[in-house]
C-alpha cells in the first residue's frame, strides 16, 4: 500500500496534474485556446524541427550502433573488451558536456586539430552550431543505446544457426546479411525506440547547438518560455510538454510495431557465435579505433584543452597553459561548489530511497501479480521514458501552490529537484534489480516462508543477500545518470538550489567558455573513476547490468 | 560421395587437449557413429570436420583433399559438407522452401532450377504440403526431415549429424532413426553420426568409433564391438558387459581358449594370435549366463542380490565366486522365481579374452579396422 503510495505520489499524480493543467486549465477544456497555442507558427516549426531531428539522429544511431554491435558481438577483433569501454564511455557523459567538447574540437585550443591547422579560422561560422551539427551529434551519443540493445540480441543468437549457413556454403558476409541481421531486427528496432525518446528528451545538445543555431526544437522552446514568463506561461508550457510527450509514446510505439512485425524468438544460446575477420582483420581494426579517436579522444582533449587556456581561441602551449581554471571550479567559485554539493547530497539521498524502494517494488512486482503490480511498472516506466523536461513541468505544476499540511510550497527549493529525480528514475533502478529478482529460485523464499520467518525476515535474511549485487549496480546507475542529469533539473533549478548539470549551460551562455570546459572535465573525470570503481566491484555483479562491461 | 581420412588429429583448446592422435579411416557411403560420453570430445572431432575448428596437428582428408591441417584450413563454406545440429538449426525467420533453398542460392543455382530441385527434394522427405510453414509451426519430426532435406539439396558428399535425437521424446526416436537408415539409402553420402546413446549407434552405423577422454578407443563394426571389445573400458560400456579377472589362459591358436573364471574351467573366444598368459580380464554378456537347475559339479556358486522382473524375464544381479565375489547380471527366461539372498549355480557358456593392453599398445594404438 505503502509502495502504490510512494509510486502514485511521484509518478502517477505529477504527470495527471500535468494533463489537466494542459488541457483543463481554468477547470474547463478549450478547444480553441489549444487550436491557437499548437497552430501557432513557433510551436508548429518546433515541432517539425523536433521530429526531423529525432528521425534522423535516430537513424544514425541504428547504423552506426549496429555496425559497432556486429563488430564486437560477432567477430574475433582484438582487444575487444577495451573497445566496447570505449564506444559505451560517451552515453555516461553528459551531453551538455559531450556538446561543449565537439564545439572545442574545431576551436584552435584543440591538441589534435589545433597543430594540424585544421581548427576553423576565427570569425567563421560553427558547423556544428546547426541543424545537422545537432543530428550528427545526437546520433552518435545515442548509437551506444542501439549497440547494446543489438548486442543482446547477439548474445542470445545460437551460434549453431550461423554455423549451418556456413556448411551452406554462406560467406560471412552473406551470413551477415541473410541470417544475422533479420534475427537481430527486434533489438534494432528496441535499440531505435531507446533512441528516439533519448533523442527527443536529450536537453543537453538541443540546448548547447540549437540555442546558438537558432534551431529551436520543442524542448528548448519549453525552456526559453519558462525562463522569460516564468510560471505564468506553465499552463502553455504544460500543453506543449504534452505534444512532446505525446510525440515520444508515439515514436516508442511505431518502432515497438515495427519491432514486432516478422520478430522471430530465437531459444537462448550455448555458444556465443563469432566469426574470423581473417585477412580483414587490421583494417577493420583500424576503422574501429579511428571512430573511437575521432568520436571520443578529439572532443575530449579539446575539452581538456580549452579548460588549460585563459581565453576561447587561445592556442594551448607553455606560455599559455593555466591551471585557474580548475582552481577556479574547485575552490573558488562559490556557485559551481554549492551546485557541486547540492548534486552530490541529492543523488546519494536519491539512491538511498530508491534502492530499498525497488527492491520492494521488485518483490511486489516479481513474484507477486495483477493489475496493480502491471499498473506500478508501468507508471514508473512511463516516468522514465518520457523527457526529463516533462517530469520537470509536472513537478513545478504539482509542488507550485502551498502543500496542505506544510504551508509552504516546495517551488524553487532543492525538494522538488529530489521528488523529480525520485519520480524519473525509479524504473531506472528497478530494471537490474528485476533482473536479480528474476534470477533468485522464489522456492528459496516460500521455504523460509514454511519455517515462520515474517516477510521482514524473509527480505532481510534470504532475498537481500542474493540481491545484494542487482541493487549495487542499480545504485551506480542511478547514481551516475543523476549527478549528471540536466534535462529535469534545468528547470527547477533555482538561486536557491543550483545542481552541477545545468551548471554548463549558464556558464556558457554567460561567457565563460573555459570555466564551463573545466567543470566538464571535472564532470567526465568523476564518470570515469566511477566506471572504473564499477569494473573494480564487477566481479561481484551479475551478468550484464552493467552496459560498459563486455 | 566421398571417403574421410582422420590422420593422427590433436585439437585443444588453451591447455586442455580434447582430441589425442585421433585416427579413423572412412570408405565412400559408409555410415560411421561416433560413440561416446559427454565430454569426450566427439563433438568436437565433427565441428574439427566441418571446418569450425582448426585442427593443431594430423591431418584431415575428405574425398582425397587435404582440407584440414596445421597451416591449412578450408573454410566449412567451401567443404561441400551438410551438417545437421543438434538443434536443427532451422533459421526461423526462414519459410521451409526458403530454408531449403538457401545453400542453392548462395551458390547462385538459377531460379528455375533451385525451385524444381527443392520440390523435389521435400516430395522426398515427404515435406512438400508444409513447403511454406515456418519452423515454429513444425513438429520435431518435421524439423528433423527440413533439416536432411538442407543436406540433400546441397547434395552434400559428405553429411555431419551431432546428436540428432538428443532431445527427442523415447517415442519419436525409433521412427526418426529409420529415416537416417532411408536418408542414407536415397543420397548415398558419407555419413558420420555423433552419438552418446549406444542402442542408436550400433543400430545405424556400419561401423562405431568408440571415444573416451580425447581418444579413439575402438572402431570396428557394431557385432565385433559387442562380442570382442578391444579393451576394459569398452567392454564395460558396450551392452550390459561386465569385466571379470580369469586365470591360466590357454589359447589353442584358432580363436579359442581353455581358462579359469571364477575358480571353474570355461571355454572362451579370443584373438588368433592370443598369447598364453597367467591373467587375463574377460568380458561377460548376460546372455553368456546360465542359470543350472541344481548345485552341480564345475558350476560356479552365487547368491541373488536383487532380482527384477522385466516382462519377458526376470533379471538377477548375483554376487559370483567363494574367494572374491564379482557382481554379474544374467537374464532368466519368464516363469522363474528368484529372491534375494538365494543361492543358485551358475555356468559361463561363452566370455570374450579382452586383448593384453600391454601388447596392444606397443603394437597399435588405437586399433582401426582394414
Amino acid at each position: 500500500m505503502l509502495l502504490a503510495l510512494f509510486v502514485g505520489v511521484l509518478s502517477i499524480a505529477p504527470l495527471a496534474r500535468l494533463v489537466s493543467a494542459a488541457l483543463l486549465p481554468q477547470g474547463s477544456f478549450d478547444a480553441a485556446r489549444i487550436g491557437d497555442l499548437l497552430g501557432g507558427r513557433r510551436v508548429v516549426e518546433a515541432t517539425l524541427n523536433t521530429l526531423w531531428i529525432a528521425t534522423a539522429s535516430t537513424l544514425l544511431a541504428i547504423v552506426i550502433g549496429t555496425l559497432a554491435a556486429l563488430l564486437a558481438g560477432l567477430t574475433d577483433m582484438r582487444r575487444r573488451t577495451l573497445w566496447v569501454f570505449g564506444f559505451v564511455l560517451p552515453l555516461m557523459i553528459p551531453p551538455q558536456v559531450t556538446a561543449l567538447a565537439w564545439v572545442q574540437a574545431f576551436s584552435p585550443a584543440s591538441p589534435l586539430l589545433g597543430p594540424l591547422g585544421l581548427s576553423l579560422p576565427p570569425g567563421t561560422r560553427h558547423p556544428l552550431y546547426s541543424m545537422g551539427g545537432i543530428i550528427l551529434l545526437l546520433g552518435l551519443y545515442n548509437a551506444p543505446l542501439v549497440f547494446l540493445s543489438v548486442r543482446a540480441s547477439l548474445h542470445r543468437l545460437p551460434a549453431s544457426l550461423l554455423e549451418a549457413a556456413r556448411a551452406n556454403g554462406a560467406r560471412p558476409l552473406q551470413i551477415t546479411r541473410d541470417i544475422v541481421l533479420p534475427l537481430v531486427r527486434g533489438g534494432i528496432f528496441a535499440g531505435a525506440a531507446l533512441a528516439f525518446v533519448s533523442s527527443i528528451g536529450n536537453f543537453g545538445i538541443q540546448a548547447m547547438l540549437g540555442i546558438p543555431a537558432r534551431v529551436s526544437t520543442l524542448i528548448t522552446l519549453i525552456y526559453r518560455q519558462l525562463n522569460t514568463y516564468g510560471p505564468s506561461a506553465l499552463n502553455d508550457m504544460a500543453l506543449l510538454a504534452l505534444l512532446l510527450a505525446g510525440l515520444t509514446v508515439a515514436g516508442m510505439a511505431l518502432t515497438g510495431w515495427l519491432g514486432r512485425r516478422g520478430d522471430q524468438r530465437v531459444d537462448g544460446a550455448q555458444r556465443a557465435p563469432r566469426m574470423a575477420l581473417g585477412r580483414w582483420r587490421r583494417p577493420v581494426a583500424a576503422l574501429a579505433w579511428a571512430y573511437l579517436a575521432l568520436c571520443l579522444v578529439l572532443p575530449l582533449t579539446a575539452l581538456l584543452g580549452t579548460a588549460l587556456v585563459r581565453g576561447v581561441g587561445q592556442p594551448l602551449g607553455a606560455d599559455t597553459i593555466t591551471f585557474e581554471n580548475f582552481a577556479n571550479a574547485l575552490f573558488h567559485h562559490e556557485g559551481i561548489r554549492q551546485a557541486f554539493f547540492t548534486s552530490l547530497w541529492l543523488t546519494t539521498l536519491c539512491v538511498a530511497v530508491l534502492i530499498p524502494v525497488s527492491v520492494a517494488l521488485g518483490y511486489v512486482l516479481v513474484w507477486r501479480h495483477g493489475w496493480v503490480a502491471r499498473g506500478l511498472r508501468l507508471a514508473s516506466e512511463l516516468a522514465y521514458a518520457l523527457p526529463g523536461i516533462i517530469i520537470g513541468v509536472a513537478m513545478i505544476l504539482f509542488f507550485l501552490r502551498p502543500l496542505p499540511f506544510l504551508g509552504t510550497g516546495l517551488y524553487g527549493t532543492v525538494w522538488v529537484i529530489l521528488a523529480a529525480y525520485l519520480s524519473n528514475y525509479l524504473a531506472l533502478a528497478l530494471r537490474p534489480i528485476l533482473g536479480g529478482f528474476a534470477q533468485l529460485d522464489r522456492g528459496l523464499d516460500e521455504a523460509a516462508q514454511l519455517t515462520g520467518a515474517g516477510i521482514f525476515a524473509r527480505l532481510r535474511d534470504i532475498v537481500l543477500p542474493g540481491l545484494a549485487p542487482a541493487a549495487m549496480a542499480s545504485g551506480i546507475l542511478v547514481f551516475m545518470t543523476a549527478i549528471n542529469e540536466i534535462q529535469t533539473s534545468v528547470l527547477l533549478v533555482s538561486s536557491r538550489a543550483q545542481t552541477i548539470g545545468p551548471m554548463i549551460i549558464f556558464l556558457e551562455e554567460a561567457g565563460s567558455t573555459t570555466l564551463a570546459a573545466a567543470v566538464g572535465c571535472l564532470m567526465v573525470a568523476l564518470v570515469l573513476a566511477l566506471m572504473a570503481g564499477s569494473l573494480i566491484l564487477g566481479r561481484h555483479l551479475p551478468e550484464g547490468v552493467l552496459p560498459w562491461r563486455d | 560421395m566421398s571417403g574421410i581420412v582422420i590422420d593422427a588429429v590433436d585439437k585443444s583448446f588453451g591447455r586442455t587437449e580434447v582430441l589425442r592422435q585421433v585416427s579413423l579411416s572412412i570408405e565412400p557411403g559408409e555410415f560411421v557413429a561416433v560413440l561416446g560420453a559427454s565430454g569426450c570430445g566427439k563433438t568436437t572431432l565433427l565441428r574439427c570436420l566441418a571446418g569450425f575448428e582448426p585442427v593443431n596437428a594430423g591431418r584431415i582428408d575428405i574425398g582425397g583433399e587435404t582440407v584440414s591441417a596445421p597451416g591449412r584450413h578450408l573454410p566449412p563454406e567451401e567443404r561441400g559438407i551438410g551438417v545437421v545440429f543438434q538443434n536443427y538449426a532451422l533459421w526461423p525467420h526462414m519459410s521451409v522452401v526458403q530454408n531449403v533453398a538457401y545453400g542453392l542460392r548462395i551458390a547462385g543455382v538459377p531460379k528455375p532450377e533451385r525451385e524444381a530441385r527443392v520440390a523435389r527434394v521435400l516430395e522426398m522427405v515427404e515435406l512438400g504440403a508444409l513447403a511454406s510453414r515456418r519452423p515454429a509451426d513444425l513438429s520435431g519430426g518435421q524439423r528433423q526431415r527440413v533439416a536432411l532435406a538442407r543436406c540433400l539439396a546441397m547434395e552434400s558428399r559428405v553429411v555431419l549429424l551431432d546428436e540428432p535425437l538428443a532431445n527427442l521424446d523415447v517415442h519419436l526416436r525409433g521412427a526418426l532413426e529409420e529415416e537416417f537408415a532411408a536418408f542414407h539409402a536415397r543420397s548415398g553420402a558419407t555419413m558420420f553420426y555423433i552419438t552418446h546413446d549406444q542402442a542408436e549407434a550400433l543400430a545405424l552405423a556400419d561401423r562405431v568409433a568408440v571415444m573416451d577422454r580425447g581418444r579413439i578407443l575402438q572402431f570396428d563394426r557394431p557385432e565385433a564391438l559387442f562380442r570382442q571389445p578391444a579393451s576394459e573400458t569398452v567392454a564395460g560400456f558396450i551392452g550390459e558387459g561386465r569385466v571379470v579377472p580369469a586365470h591360466d589362459i590357454r589359447p589353442d591358436g584358432t580363436g579359442r581358449a581353455q581358462a579359469i573364471v571364477l575358480g571353474q574351467p570355461a571355454l572362451l573366444r579370443c584373438a588368433p594370435d592370443e598369447k598364453p598368459r597367467a591373467q587375463a580380464m574377460i568380458s561377460v554378456q548376460p546372455a553368456d549366463l546360465a542359470l543350472l537347475p541344481d548345485p552341480a559339479p564345475a558350476a560356479i556358486p552365487a547368491h541373488v542380490t536383487r532380482a527384477t522382473f522385466r516382462g519377458a524375464y526376470l533379471r538377477a544381479e548375483v554376487m559370483a565366486g567363494q574367494a572374491a565375489p564379482v557382481a554379474l547380471s544374467l537374464n532368466i527366461a519368464a516363469p522363474a522365481s528368484l529372491c534375494r539372498g538365494q543361492r543358485i549355480s551358475l555356468a559361463l557358456r561363452d566370455g570374450w579374452v579382452i586383448p593384453d593392453p600391454a601388447a596392444l599398445s606397443s603394437s597399435q594404438p588405437a586399433r582401426t579396422d582394414r
